[in-house]
């Protein structure tokens, strides 16, 4: 899987929502479009504002609601680096995979506060939170989604599948 | 096509022999035999991830062609069986503007060059629609680009909501990976009272058991009170496991399920009766609640699991009453309506929008006086469709605006503006408080109904 990912905490509560990361009024619009809205109705600051590399930290049950795979795709195009809640909701976790974003179940989720520092490596599940000097353990994913993420998501993966089936 | 399926971690299934294992078999939940089934193994238990092969994949406008049209190009193949494969055009329709026409044009050309037979343009919501046209049968294997893909199990499916990547794997190749969910039996006992319906219990569970309560699991609805019905009743507890947070919601089929199939020109496969679980099953938990306890419920912005008694939000305004949704307009959700209504008006000041299910819901309602008795005290009609429900078409809210809904859910924004509030009820509650001006127990108005 790629390298670590580095970058600042952007951190929201339990519960986040599909409608608040892809807000249905924005849903025929492109991808670009919609991911200016993301997590707007939260914190209006959040998608002008994140950085490359930047993670999402989160409570329980993050994603929950809608399987609209642009609540994860808007988190990409803002070129989020990964997201680390407390739980994931189990559409939005499968959605994440499937697009290669790194999304990591952390129990200490709620020890990192916004704006902190953060470098995560994900196959091992490593979280070091630089600005606090200590280092939380996510749950590592398993190896066949760690494949996945590595390459690059469910559509390059079937991709190689299918070759390797032609071949 | 058959491809090699990637074998993950953890993964034991299609070793036993389907002929052995009858005489043997353990003691399985629903979920358990129907996800057997799927992978072709003779016993699969909870925990266990499995690749099932899917009998049917519903997709919708908005997360169906627009989006797996392009993967399944990118990936060189077409659909693995255009047969096994439903097409509903429902979120953008009508139209509402140009960009929402693209979307159903590119889904109508998308249906025909891909030889989708089962495809159903502005005919309804999907997860009504797709039973209604005899699409859905007891023991199926069936994926759905939608979160309330659950309702399918209210006829013994195991059908679960997918995002639209995972949708363009299913497409190409016919299969998908599942871990075998554990189940949560939730047992009702006793009998509903009057003017108490299946959202009811819903919103109930929402704040009892929490929105993350069934994640990763199977959410089996049981009991005297589920026996007592209507498949419209059942299909709103399957529908909401997803506010639950549940992977499926399942009800073991019936003869109510086997009559409502007649109805609708199919019926099960023989051996349908084996699709309950089994006395003595593992199952992960199991709640008892008592149906004649409950009371008419409201949940509060912004969450399913902000629910009380509807009591306890008398004298709340709101400016628009919703009827609609694939959770709150079937039929019997319209009649409920009906029912308070008759004779009634709507009350100065507030707009009561009615979007019946489908089509077919429609036409049964205009039939039997159900409609006229919305029309008559007021009610506006809109077409079948998500519509307001996900904020994707007519009749969405305005910044600062209040609606009391009879949807699913009531996320900050999702009908509208951020700044918009909703609070969620049954059609009963929906419709009196609509007559009453702010949010009322329908209970009062069921008994001056029949006094
Ligand atoms: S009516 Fe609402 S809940 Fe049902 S499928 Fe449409 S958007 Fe989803």
């Amino acid at each position: 899987m790629s390298a670590a990912v580095t970058g600042r905490a952007w951190v929201f509560g339990d519960d986040v929502d599909t409608d608040a990361l892809a807000p249905g009024q924005h849903m025929k619009d492109g991808i670009e479009a919609l991911a200016a809205h993301c997590l707007e109705s939260l914190d209006p600051d959040f998608a002008g504002r994140v950085a490359p590399g930047d993670i999402v930290v989160a409570g329980r049950n993050f994603g929950m609601g809608s399987s609209r795979e642009q609540a994860a795709m808007a988190l990409k195009e803002l070129q989020v680096g990964a997201v680390v809640a407390e739980s994931f909701a189990r559409i939005f976790f499968r959605n994440a995979i499937n697009l290669a974003l790194p999304v990591l179940a952390c129990r200490e989720a709620r020890t990192v506060a916004p704006g902190d520092r953060l470098r995560l490596d994900p196959p091992t599940g490593a979280l070091v939170n630089e600005t606090r000097g200590r280092t939380l353990a996510c749950d590592p994913l398993p190896e066949h989604l760690l494949a996945m993420i590595a390459d690059g998501g469910l559509l390059p993966h079937l991709k190689k599948r299918l070759k390797a089936a032609a071949a | 096509m058959h491809l090699p399926t990637p074998v993950p971690a953890g993964y034991t299934g299609r070793s036993a022999t389907l002929a052995g294992a009858a005489l043997t078999r353990p003691a399985l939940t629903l979920a358990e035999k129907l996800c057997a089934r799927a992978a072709g193994a003779a016993v699969v238990r909870a925990g266990e991830i499995v690749t099932a092969a899917v009998d049917l994949a519903m997709i919708h406008d908005s997360g169906g062609p627009r989006r797996v049209g392009p993967m399944l190009a990118e990936l060189g193949v077409g659909l693995w069986d255009p047969s096994k494969v439903v097409l509903i055009s429902d979120h953008f329709v009508p139209a509402a503007d140009a960009g929402s026409a693209a979307i159903l044009d590119l889904t109508r050309k998308w249906a025909a060059d891909n030889g989708v037979g089962a495809f159903h343009d502005m005919q309804g919501i999907c997860h009504v629609v797709l039973p209604e046209r005899g699409h859905l049968k007891p023991g199926m294997f069936v994926v759905g680009g939608d979160s309330h893909s659950t309702t399918g199990g209210a006829f013994g499916a195991f059908m679960i909501g997918i995002g639209a990547t995972e949708m363009a794997g299913v497409l190409a190749t016919g299969e998908i990976w599942v871990r075998v969910p554990p189940t949560i039996r939730l047992e009702w006992r006793g009998a509903l009272g009057p003017g108490v319906v299946a959202k009811d219990m819903m919103l109930a569970l929402c704040t009892r058991l929490g929105m993350d309560a069934g994640n990763y699991r199977a959410i089996e609805y049981a009991g005297p009170a589920i026996d007592a019905m209507t498949m419209d009743a059942r299909m709103t507890l399957a529908n909401m496991a997803a506010e639950l947070g549940g992977k499926a919601g399942l009800i073991a089929p019936d003869e109510t399920t086997v009559r409502w199939l007649a109805a609708h020109g199919t019926a099960p496969a023989d051996g349908w009766r084996d699709w309950r679980t089994d006395d003595g099953a593992d199952i992960e938990a199991a709640h008892v609640l008592d149906a004649g306890e409950l009371s008419p419920q409201v949940a509060a912005p912004h969450s399913p699991a902000n629910a009380d008694d509807a009591g306890a939000f008398r004298s709340v305004r709101f400016d628009q009453a919703y009827i609609g949704a694939c959770t709150g307009a079937k039929l019997t959700d319209l009649r409920m309506a009906a029912e308070v209504l008759r004779g009634r008006q709507v009350a100065r000041g507030i707009r009561l929008l009615v979007a019946p299910a489908s089509t077919r819901t429609t036409a049964a309602a205009a039939a039997d006086g159900t409609l006229a008795a919305l029309t008559e005290a007021g009610a506006i009609l809109m077409p079948s469709g998500c519509g307001a429900c996900a904020g994707y078409g007519a009749g969405v809210l305005a910044d600062g605006e209040v609606c009391l809904s009879s949807t699913a859910r009531n996320f900050k924004g999702r009908m509208g503006h951020p700044g918009s509030r909703v609070y969620l009820a049954s059609p009963y509650t929906v419709a009196a408080s609509a007559v009453a001006g702010e949010i009322a127990d329908p209970r009062e108005f069921l008994r001056e109904t029949a006094a």
